[in-house]
């Protein structure tokens, strides 16, 4: 047993050099935060927090988020884990975060999003207004007043743009009680400032696909390491990620998805040899043991006379088709240029069988196999 | 009173979410320990016991699982 984390139950304190009584309420507003982890809801929590407003952080978990999952499969041990940027973001504003889980409500965003996709499956402005939407349900049910995002006019070209902004507000439920500090002089005094919980000229101006304001006012506000994802959030805006959905959409009789779909669409090398069965192979070791957790529900390969990664199966499969799948499997394994692979195959249920097969050579898997 | 709480095969950040759901239906000074296979979640609950003034006891590794024990704090 190694201990690795020493226990740190204090908190950092925000810096509240603003600080203040709100008029109106008899007590400190209360505002809920959406965190992504990136540094524009960071820095639009600390704007109002140093307003003496009490901010906690909320952050949805949707199923194709980036934070998280793949980081548990592909680490290697020996290295520090990599943070969630939320949890961190958070720990730095001194505020609690609340990780609500939205992976099933989220699935009709996906699904049927009213204002379309952007370059890929991403519903972005569908998204937005569901989000804020869940922050002004929480809003509500916690007893707090007003809710901040860090959107930026003109930063997004879908979902962060001047029409939209009503819209997000409007569709969402929020009105006039969501507030974007970083933007909040380019649009429409919201309650929270015409009630005096907040000082208007004390937020910001920001518009545009520029970063440098908001790299200034981190410099302000004393944050010298903050995230910046270059391919945002969301998997949906992956095109290759999206091209592995839209396969699995078009090959089922529905679009419905688990949870665990999206996860395995995130996991190992994806070939699609015939039309009624997929093949997931692992890429290295930590994603062969991630996809041995699957064992028990998938048909599953591993390769016996060399060391090689394990594969799973997915789609209804005869013996043609598992013997098609083993040399495809067998490609990927360090007897790839051998004449005989052994490879195990088991059906979930079923004892193992042995099939021994030639590998299929680099040249003999077609470019549109792999997805 | 003594907790488990089995968050083994799920991804970060569910381990988390899994944590914050229960503890939610805990008492003050009730321990809560943790058992999960994503390593994240070794830096991860520690870090959300962290923002909501839990107090994290122990994390450790053993055998390719990670556990964390949370003593739970008023609100």
């Amino acid at each position: 047993m190694t201990a690795v984390t020493q226990p740190n139950p204090s908190a950092p304190s925000p810096a509240t050099p603003n600080a203040r009584v709100a008029t109106g309420l008899g007590r400190a507003p209360r505002a809920v935060a959406l965190i992504s982890g990136g540094l524009d809801s960071m820095l639009a929590a600390r704007t109002v927090q140093r307003q003496g407003v009490h901010v906690e952080g909320i952050n949805f978990f949707t199923g194709f988020c980036v934070e998280g999952h793949t980081q548990g499969i592909r680490q290697r041990e020996d290295l520090p884990p990599k943070r969630n940027n939320a949890l961190w973001v958070a720990e730095q504003l001194g505020i609690r975060l609340h990780i609500v889980d939205v992976v099933e409500a989220y699935r009709d965003v996906v699904l049927n999003p009213r204002h379309g996709y952007g370059s890929h499956l991403n519903p972005c402005l569908d998204c937005k207004v569901f989000m804020v939407g869940r922050a002004h349900r929480w809003m509500l049910e916690h007893g707090f007043d007003f809710i901040v995002t860090g959107e930026v006019i003109g930063q997004r070209p879908k979902s962060q743009r001047k029409a939209t902004m009503p819209l997000i507000a409007d569709e969402s439920g929020a009105g006039e009680r969501l507030l974007r500090p970083l933007s909040a002089h380019n649009l429409e005094p919201t309650l929270p400032e015409r009630e005096g919980w907040v000082v208007r000229e004390a937020l910001h101006g920001f518009t545009g696909r520029s970063r440098k304001p908001q790299i200034a006012l981190a410099a302000e506000f004393g944050f010298s390491d903050f995230a910046q994802p270059a391919g945002g959030c969301c998997f949906l805006t992956d095109p290759n990620y999206s091209r592995k959905l839209r396969d699995l959409w078009g090959h089922r009789q529905n679009r419905r998805y688990e949870l665990d779909d999206l996860i395995l669409l995130k996991v190992g090398r994806h070939l699609r040899p015939r039309p009624h069965f997929k093949v997931i192979v692992a890429r290295e070791a930590g994603e062969s043991r991630f996809l041995e957790g699957y064992r028990s529900e998938f048909t599953h390969l591993r390769i016996l006379s060399h060391s090689g990664p394990l594969a799973l199966i997915e789609g209804e499969v005869d013996d043609d088709d598992l013997r098609l799948a083993a040399a495809v499997v067998a490609r990927f394994g360090q007897g790839r240029e051998a004449d005989e692979a052994v490879l195990e195959v088991r059906r979930p249920g079923d004892e193992p069988r042995t099939l021994r097969v030639r590998p299929l050579r680099p040249e003999e898997i077609p470019l549109d196999w792999y997805l | 009173m003594h907790h488990e709480l089995d968050a083994r095969r799920l991804l970060c950040p569910m381990p988390v979410i899994r944590t914050q759901q229960r503890i939610a239906a805990l008492h003050r000074g009730d321990t809560l320990t943790v058992a999960a296979t994503d390593p994240g979640a070794l830096s991860d609950i520690p870090a959300w016991c962290r923002v909501h003034g839990h107090e994290v006891c122990e994390a450790w590794r053993e055998a390719g699982e990670v556990y964390v024990r949370i003593r739970v704090a008023g609100d």
